[in-house]
């Protein structure tokens, strides 16, 4: 029997690996042991600050699917490894889970470089990954589910809003970033939005701050003697530790919310629980989910993580946001995926999650995309409150479909879907 | 007279139920329709009647929420009231919606609270008011503001209700009140009258100039002019500030190093740990005050200095005695040690406090700035760092040079055989030092907790710089350290508006390979024969 079913793995994965995504195997399916599962987060390093909170939330949500009977019979079973925000170690760690460990799906990653890394890994041995953070697009692969924003669903209702009267109508727009993949791509892609809105270059300023950066007394100056030019937003994609620095220099230089807003694309409440939020009262975060949203989904949600905290004795904050909620519906979409294809195999759960819904913590109905792999989701527009949670002043009337390939990079007009 | 005529204005206020307000006229509130709900705050600021300012003040607060019915509501102390009469009403906190208040809004609630507390007897509040009027003209407001400068007796007040009023003469009067508005504006120096300004004399999409009267525009070019000239002073002010500022945060970071280092000769790699651990002793005083002293809070910081200094003083000599003692002399197998055990530090930390950073907050004190000139805002928290990283400096002279500890720092460090032979106790003052080292570290994690993060990576973050420092001033001179420490700011922080903060740090970094080639002592050389090398 053992041997057999060691035949039967192999074949799924050879029928997987050529293509043959069609064929599927009931006795597979039909057998009582646990469905493993991988979780590739960084547990130390630099990343672990935002990656434990996912891994944390994703084994609830297991614990969650587990309590309620399973899946197709079968238990889920985590493989949690810790990549360590080491990026070659994400690849490496990604194979161990496929070949060794034999995982049904992965969820995982934060930052961009370390989903490239992965990605060849993916798509050579043909599995799924579960990717829940918000990132600049231009990327879209057959063995990738992307659960946060592309930039269609955070920067630019962003910077929308903040131009609209309603947000301040301003009229230049400072761009202030770390230095690397996701604030480059996306401030390129703001630039060429707001040429279209017919903003001329010298409205228009682009600063960029190595990792790390502590020091923003000249570029605080810099954004003050810009504003001078007339009512003025910031866009900070400024990486998560660069930001406490960034804001006490924004609020003890005397620049307020009310006169220059700054909305982050990378502050969400887990970093807020971990800063002195005084000076950050008022300005503003673009996202797809706020803790503050109310919706019974929400509350269940919110409820189920606090309880999961104090229960495990974790050090995680007892607050949710954006990517937590993502890692969520992303599980459970692919629960509702795999309920639906009745197996486990690849291409029958791909086929199967085109179209899934789920009502999310958000309060809106999320839908899979059937082409290209993103998530449909609402996008909303929130400011800090001082105690590290966020109003929500403005949202879109319902979820909105991705665009990973930006319409504002040339050459992408030809590079829709899968 | 006036007075007395005020109070009757405002008894009769009070009096006439025309004035009541009716949850129908503050329906707009929890309606969709953004522009009515700004509308009806501006009608609010200009009724002039006590319930309007409390509901006003009610909406900067964000204490008036709508009930499922659609009724406001307001919290006053712990029970909910109808927010347009006041009547308390019964209502389950679950069911209630936030009424939303964004930085519009909030710009408008501002000016209309602004306009009601103008004629408050307490001058503080008076001087917010006008200054809150001077930043944002509001047309409507301008009899109010017109009638406040005519009773004002302060003058600081008078003069920035005077600039609130030029604000808004600026567009509406005409071209001899326009020209006395931007004469009055012309000593102003906040970034949003220079705007304004700009804005009459700048051609728009068509090519027309707001600004119709050639003799009002000349007289704005010139007012134009004499701001730029004190902002370009303002500038370089604020340039030279934030040098010597990053300067004193770099000195700080780099001050422990220069004594474990730069006198002992140990490369420790676990230098940004001591930072930490001393950032780390912050965030756990910080957290007894709030426990059990939650009066003192503001004085948490005080307090925190002899404990990040102890804690770091602790491990300090702890990692001494147990491994760093037996690597001296052999810098490549101390620097892999102490790389070891800085990422034993670190994870350390994690596992006891959680890989998330954790929050350190500003006390009162430290928030803020001080307005010097224009356009010259010294923030409070720079200026104690400066004066702690220079009264860090004086103390670590003074335990050198005339202590006991510092003499025999001095002569293991020039000449260990020798001290040993007279008598000196070199392994205990090993220890001593590396651990006032640490303890200094420490002390400097302290004050890189009130400029930024509080996590597990801190310290990784401020090695490199620290030994750039240490290297650059000339290891094992106190001198050099100061000197590199200042040196480094001042120049990035005139390389960085120039060439930007990713190509500033290039800058620097090739310019220390560079300097290190030519002159590999340093900036400041060790004197005299070294019997050591």
């Amino acid at each position: 029997m053992t041997q057999r079913r060691e035949f039967l793995k192999r074949l799924g994965v050879l029928s997987a690996a050529t293509g043959l995504s069609t064929l599927s195997i009931p006795a597979f399916a039909a057998s009582k042991d646990p469905i493993k599962v991988g979780v590739l987060h960084s547990l130390s390093g630099t990343m672990a600050i935002s990656e434990t909170a996912l891994k944390d939330v994703a084994l609830m949500t297991f614990a969650e699917i587990n309590a309620a009977g399973g899946l197709l019979g079968r238990m889920i079973e985590p493989v949690v490894v810790d990549p360590a925000s080491n990026w070659p170690l994400f690849a490496e760690k990604a194979r161990q889970l496929i070949t060794k460990d034999k995982v049904a799906v992965t969820f995982g990653c934060w930052t961009s470089v370390s989903r490239k890394s992965v990605l060849p890994v993916y798509e050579e041995l043909n599995s799924l990954l579960f990717y829940p953070v918000q990132y600049e697009g231009e990327e879209l692969s057959q063995n990738v589910f992307y659960t946060g924003a592309a930039p269609n669903q955070q920067a630019i209702p962003a910077v929308e809003y903040l131009l609209s009267a309603e947000g301040g109508g301003a009229k230049r727009v400072f761009l202030l970033g770390t230095d690397y993949v996701y604030p480059r791509t996306t401030n390129k892609i703001l630039r060429a939005f707001l040429k279209t809105k017919g903003f001329a270059d010298k409205d228009i300023e682009e600063v960029y701050t190595p990792f790390g950066h502590s020091d923003y007394q000249t570029i605080v100056a810099n954004i003050k003697k810009f504003a001078a030019g007339g009512p003025t937003c910031v866009v900070s994609t400024i990486n998560g530790d660069s930001n406490v620095p960034f804001y006490k220099e924004l609020g003890n230089a005397g620049l307020k919310a009310k006169d220059v807003p700054v909305v982050a694309f990378s502050v969400a409440e887990q970093e807020l629980a971990g800063m002195d939020t005084k000076p950050l009262v008022g300005h503003l975060a673009a996202w797809n989910y706020f803790q503050s949203v109310k919706s019974p989904a929400n509350t269940k949600f919110v409820k189920m993580w606090k309880d999961y905290v104090k229960k495990q004795g974790l050090k995680d904050f007892p607050v949710t946001d954006d990517p937590m909620e993502a890692t969520y519906v992303g599980i459970h979409m692919w629960a509702q995926a795999v309920k639906k294809a009745g197996t486990l195999e690849i291409g029958a759960v791909r086929t199967a999650m085109a179209g899934q819904t789920f009502a999310a913590p958000s309060g809106f109905t999320l839908t899979m995309d059937k082409t290209n792999h993103h998530l449909h989701k609402p996008v909303m527009i929130g400011e800090i409150r001082g105690d590290g949670q966020l109003d929500v002043v403005w949202k879109t009337k319902g979820p909105i479909r991705a665009q990973p390939w930006s319409p504002y990079i040339a050459g992408n007009e030809k590079k829709q879907s899968l | 007279m006036r007075v007395r005529a005020l109070f009757y204005f405002f008894l009769l206020c009070q009096c006439l139920p025309a004035y009541a307000l009716t949850q129908a006229q503050l329906a707009p509130l929890a309606g969709e329709d953004f522009d009515a709900k700004l509308t009806l705050i501006d009608q609010l600021g200009s009724r002039g009647d006590p319930s309007a300012k409390v509901l006003l003040q009610a909406l900067t607060d964000k204490t008036v929420w709508i009930a499922s019915n659609g009724q406001l509501l307001r919290l006053e102390g712990e029970t909910y009231v109808d927010a347009a009469t006041g009547a308390a009403v019964a209502a389950n906190a679950e069911d209630l919606q936030d009424v939303v208040v964004n930085n519009r809004m909030q710009r408008h609630l501002d000016s209309a609270l602004a306009g009601l507390t103008l004629f408050d007897a307490d001058p503080k509040l008076r001087l917010a008011a006008a200054q809150a009027l001077a930043e944002r003209g509001d047309a409507d407001l301008l009899p109010t503001i017109k009638k406040a400068q005519a009773q004002e007796q302060d003058a600081k007040i008078k003069s920035e209700l005077t600039q609130a009023a030029a604000l808004i003469e600026l567009a509406t009067g005409d071209a001899a009140t326009r020209k006395a508005a931007v004469q009055a504006l012309a000593d102003a120096d906040s970034p949003k009258v220079r705007a304004l300004l700009a804005d009459r004399i700048a051609k728009d999409t068509q090519g027309k100039i707001a600004e119709a009267d050639p003799e009002v525009r000349l007289t704005i070019e010139r007012a134009l002019a004499a701001i730029d000239r004190r902002g370009v002073l303002a500038g370089y002010l604020a340039r030279i500030f934030s040098g010597i500022s990053l300067g004193s945060v770099l000195m700080l970071a780099a001050l422990g190093l220069a004594i474990t280092y730069g006198l002992m000769g140990v490369i420790n790699m676990a230098h940004g740990e001591f930072l930490m651990l001393g950032a780390y002793a912050t965030y756990v005083v910080q957290g007894v005050f709030r426990q059990h002293f939650p009066a003192q809070l503001d004085w948490y910081l005080p307090a925190a200095l002899p404990a990040a200094f102890l804690a770091a003083f602790l491990v300090g000599v702890i990692l001494e005695r147990t491994v760093i003692r037996w690597l001296y002399g052999r810098p490549l197998e101390s620097l892999l040690a102490t790389w070891g055990l800085s990422l034993i530090l670190i994870q350390a930390v994690r596992t006891f406090f959680g890989p998330q950073n954790v929050e350190v907050a500003n006390p009162a004190w430290m928030s803020g700035g001080w307005e010097v000139i224009p356009n010259l805002i010294l923030p409070y928290n720079r200026m104690v760092i400066i004066g702690f990283a220079l009264a860090v400096l004086v103390a670590v002279w003074l335990i050198l040079t005339r202590t006991r500890l510092g003499l025999f720092v001095r002569g293991v460090t020039q000449n260990r055989k020798m001290a040993d032979c007279l008598g000196v106790p070199t392994s205990r003052v090993d220890t001593l030092t590396f651990g006032l080292g640490a303890g200094i570290a420490g002390l400097g994690g302290v004050a890189l907790s009130q400029i930024g993060n509080v996590g597990p990576e801190l310290g990784q973050a401020y090695i490199v710089d620290s030994f750039m420092v240490v290297v650059l001033g000339g290891v094992g001179q106190l001198a050099g350290t100061v000197a590199g420490g200042f040196g480094l700011g001042v120049v990035n922080k005139f390389l960085e508006p120039w060439i930007g903060a990713v190509l500033a740090k290039i800058a620097v970094l090739i310019f220390i390979i560079a300097f290190i080639q030519k002159r590999p002592q340093g900036l400041f050389a060790m004197k005299g024969r070294q019997a050591d090398n």
